[in-house]
């Protein structure tokens, strides 16, 4: 039998953090008491029509123009059909075969520096619906359900890829970095926990080198990408056994639990829906002006894929570097000021590993907390010209996030400076002089006995002396060199 | 002559001569009403709207529509004012919002009194549809008002309401107006706002009124039309609606639809038809015989297109939100035997043929197709209005039919609609006005427009309704 490859596509809704629904006045809410944000036209009464949010037509040609789609000139909304008690007209507005957004690209890097290129199929518009709680389980069956409408109606874009991937590893990838890539568009909170992203992965396998697809199955609610790829691997696993079996692949939802790791069938009434799809009278069709689209296109914030690529060619940062700082907009724009000011790596370092090492205890990100990116500038200029030494540095940002001061005043007001080199040499003498057995130690090649000094130099010097001047000055003292 | 008698605008102008005051207009039709032998309302909101009239004759200035009486269809959404669409499945139902034509009115000045009834979702065109009663033709009590809005087209009929709202599907005003003897106007699609209006098929849907007079009609029209936000379809209206005076058609050419003056058509309403379009020319009218070949195909058209739309429109009730709900252990039985207790036959049936016509497999071959049929009755409308400023043809093929004659037979009842569907299917204004009788019952001429055309139409009308000279008083009333 020859290799099986896996063949992923994904499908992402994604819900807009607009102020108001996407056909209604109310506005869209996570964690406020259930049914406080309805009016007649989210809960369906009778007599009520749609109107549609211009502002999420707006991020949705955003989300499309940032994934390289085809914006259509004139698209249309689609009514899809099914009962079921979260969708109070028993149809969701959605988009059918005429989507605001078409067909795009997306390139996601893996670490090792890789292109990842997925297809984008199309980016279409659609309304949530409400929130149903079963009262036993998730499952049919149980007892009493209730109803929370205040998510029905939340405008949201599907994103749906072309089935480009090849592995789980890959579809994390993509997934961590096109939500990268929204958040720094600013549509969306994008919190896989809260339900503001959700993937669904569809996965089949097939003999490598086919050129058709196999029956895929769609692995649906993931609420976090680590389970998102555990499942896929799980998926894709359970098929290769079946194929290899000698059995077929059925056409189904399965579900993954994240406890067991095992996979299980959603079975199905839901999958013989005939959606009866026709055109939504109730609305007329989105036609963006060019001209608006256009500078929407002019407006896009330079997303996160070519930033990273800018950071580690242009500003010497490595890729993990370029990965972490383009981990939020927030961190960019932090990092691009105290870039502006200082040498870019060396505010690459400190950003990623002490500063955010150091908040991370008052859970406070960089751009929250009393450190501007003018401080890291300075701290690192500080450390450049030899005024500090890297832990005395560690310490003035300690007391630059306790009291908000610049470097230099922290610096004078706890005595951190470098100390005098005259001073340094004549402490470093009185160690050696005061631990012979070391010295001698240090004489007979037994490298490791340096850290001794530097720690009693440290220790004599409040932290104030820089470690590789303490070094030269003891092989100076002990050595002669 | 009674204050009843009296139409909408002589009611304003006695209004603002102040010979009567709201209070007084209003309570000689509560009693018309109480006294209803007819059965035109469903729900009479007596005390709200005494104390409308009341509010109205304290303001300093009288409002445009001066505090008259005005009848609503049930299908027309109003807040506290049980509204029912003829249904079982919104037995009891008080709206939390007013539908935005009737809230224009209310600001103009109108006093809503009741609700009127109605085939059960606006489905039918006798009014025998309707779950709660029967209404009856107030020229002859043993025949049907003509439908769906034939409570509001009996209620303007025997003197009960100056003017009225009816909504128009396939010919729901137009053909109640002309079976009733009165004035009926579907306008251009999107010249009114749809919003309170429970839906039936949301791209034929359009409200409109009844009323005694031609200028009633327009003035009621003059208060509704325009852009609503809450309506994606509503219109920018270009000019405004003008009461018309025109007493001549000068220069007016005028079209006969030659499919609909042929068989199929009673000859009593031909010639009555006949009839009115030699008064037309005699007003200056020229008449030319207009094909509009794909027009008889717009019944079948329109029996795919409107079913497909309600099968979504009327999947929102299922007793959970509003509305009386069947007990059920479990959610496909609540789900199926509430909609299997509340909703009619005929719902029912549409439902169906609806729900088929959109299955996949089937949507191109009915959907599919009949869109594309509509787009051909598009065009030779276009076509036709390219040589006429308006096509006349009847508004019903028959006059008032008897109660019971064809509720076993849905296709008969079907046909009703024969020559008020393809205005419909294309968007266009068109209003019915009575132009004689036939046996002892009114004939209705409908006259159709281009789109935006309502000022041309009700000019057109308003001359011809002075020489046509039409008593629109049913025999025996009593007013």
């Amino acid at each position: 039998m020859s290799d099986l490859e896996p063949v992923i596509g994904v499908e992402i809704h994604v819900q807009l953090s607009t102020r108001t629904k996407m056909f209604c006045g109310c506005a869209p809410s996570f964690g406020d008491a259930p049914n406080t944000h309805t009016c007649p036209v989210c809960l369906a009464h009778p007599g009520v029509l749609p109107v549609v949010n211009g502002e999420a037509v707006r991020r949705a040609l955003i989300i499309g123009l940032a994934l390289g789609c085809e914006i259509a000139p004139r698209s249309i909304f689609h009514r899809k059909n099914y009962f079921y008690p979260d969708l109070p007209k028993a149809y969701q507005i959605s988009q059918f075969d005429i989507p605001i957004c078409g067909r795009g690209e997306f390139t996601a890097i893996r670490e090792d520096g890789s292109e990842l290129k997925v297809g984008i199929t199309r980016a279409h518009l659609e309304e949530d619906a409400a929130k149903l709680t079963h009262g036993g389980g998730r499952r049919a069956g149980a007892d009493g359900s209730v109803v929370d409408f205040n998510r029905g109606g939340t405008p949201l874009v599907e994103i749906v890829t072309e089935p480009d991937l090849r592995s789980a590893a890959d579809t994390a990838i993509f997934l961590r970095q096109l939500r990268q890539t929204l958040l720094f568009l600013g549509v969306s909170d994008c919190s896989m926990e809260e339900g503001s992203m959700r993937a669904d992965a569809n996965v089949s396998v097939r003999p490598v080198g086919s050129q058709t697809l196999g029956v895929k199955t769609e692995l649906k609610n993931m609420n976090s990408f680590r389970f998102l790829e555990r499942g896929v691997e799980a998926e894709i696993a359970r098929q290769r056994e079946i194929i290899a079996s000698g059995g077929h692949v059925q056409q189904e939802t399965v579900h993954y639990e994240p406890d067991t790791g095992h996979i299980t069938s959603l079975r199905s009434k839901e999958e013989s829906h005939d959606y009866r799809y026709f055109p939504e009278p109730d609305l007329v069709p989105v036609a963006p002006d060019p001209a608006w689209v256009e500078r929407l296109r002019s407006e896009q914030p330079e997303l996160p894929i070519p930033l990273r690529r800018r950071l580690v060619v242009e500003m010497g940062l490595t890729q993990e570097d370029a990965e972490v700082i383009t981990g939020s907009p927030e961190l960019v724009a932090y990092f691009m000021e105290a870039a502006g000011l200082a040498d870019p790596k060396s505010c690459a370092n400190w950003i990623r590993g002490e500063l955010r090492a150091q908040l991370r205890e008052l859970g406070q990100e960089p751009w929250e907390s009393n450190v501007t990116p003018a401080h890291v500038a300075a701290l690192v200029g500080l450390l450049a010209d030899g005024t500090v030494s890297v832990p005395a540095a560690k310490e003035v940002l300690a007391g630059v996030i306790e009291t908000g001061d610049d470097p230099a005043t922290v610096v004078e007001a706890r005595g951190l400076g470098q100390m005098d080199a005259g001073d340094l040499s004549a402490i470093i003498g009185e160690i050696v002089n005061a631990n012979p057995d070391q010295a001698q130690q240090l004489r007979d090649g037994k490298d490791k006995v340096m850290g001794f000094f530097v720690g009693q130099a440290m220790k004599r010097t409040g932290g104030r002396a820089e470690p590789q001047a303490v070094q030269a000055l003891v092989r100076a003292a002990v050595l002669g060199e | 002559m009674g204050l009843r008698d009296l139409s909408a605008t002589e009611q304003i102008g006695e209004l603002a001569a102040g010979r009567v005051s709201s209070l007084e207009l209003v309570e000689a039709h509560l009693d018309a009403i109480a006294r209803d032998d007819v059965e035109a309302f469903l729900a009479v909101d007596a005390e709200g709207a005494r104390a409308r009239a009341r509010e109205i004759d304290a303001l300093p200035e009288r409002p445009p529509l001066g505090g008259i009486p005005l009848g609503v269809k049930d299908a027309l959404s109003t807040r506290d004012i049980v509204t029912t669409s003829g249904s079982k499945m919104l037995e009891g139902f008080r709206p939390v919002y007013t539908a935005t034509c009737v809230a224009r009115l209310e600001q103009a000045g109108a006093v809503v009194v009741g609700k009127t009834n109605m085939d059960e979702f606006a489905m039918g065109s006798s009014t025998e549809n309707s779950a709660y009663k029967n209404t009856f033709n107030p020229w002859d009590h043993a025949r049907v008002p003509g439908g769906s809005s034939g409570g509001s087209a009996a209620a303007v009929s025997a003197r009960e309401v100056p003017w009225s709202l009816g909504s128009d599907t396939g010919g729901s005003i137009r053909q109640p107006a002309a079976l009733c003897g009165i004035v009926g106007m579907k306008p251009t699609y999107g010249a009114i706002s749809r919003y309170g209006l429970i839906a039936f098929a949301s791209s034929l849907d359009q409200v409109g009124p009844f009323a005694r007079t031609v200028a009633d009609a327009a003035l009621l029209l003059q208060h509704m039309v325009g852009r609503d936000p809450m309506d994606s379809t509503s219109l920018e209206w270009p000019t405004p609606i003008e009461v018309p005076v025109a007493t001549d058609l000068a220069g007016l050419r005028i079209g006969v639809v030659e499919e609909l003056m042929g068989e199929g058509i009673d000859p009593g309403v031909k010639a009555a038809v006949e009839a009115a379009l030699v008064k037309a020319e005699a007003l200056g009218a020229t008449i030319v015989p207009v094909s509009l070949p794909t027009a008889l195909s717009g019944l079948a058209t329109y029996y795919v297109l409107a079913p497909a739309e309600c099968s979504a429109n009327l999947s929102r009730f299922d007793g959970i939100r509003y509305g009386p709900s069947a007990e059920a252990d479990n959610l496909l039985d609540q789900y199926e035997v509430t909609r299997g207790r509340l909703f009619g036959p005929e719902v029912k049936r549409r439902i169906m043929l609806g729900t088929f016509a959109l299955a996949s497999g089937y949507y191109d071959q009915y959907y599919g197709r009949a869109q594309r049929v509509r787009t051909l009755i598009v065009r030779e409308f276009a076509q036709a209005f390219e040589g006429v400023d308006v096509l006349a043809s009847p508004t019903s093929p028959t006059v008032a039919f008897p109660i019971g004659d064809r509720t076993a037979d849905p296709y008969a009842m079907y046909l009703a609609d024969v020559c008020t569907i393809p205005a419909s299917l294309a968007g266009l204004p068109a209003i019915s006005i009575p132009c004689g009788l036939s046996d002892g019952l009114p004939v209705g001429l409908q006259l159709a427009g281009p789109a935006f055309s309502e000022n041309c139409l009700l000019d057109a009308a308003h001359a011809l309704e002075q020489v046509i000279a039409f008593d629109t008083c049913p025999p025996g009333l009593a007013t």
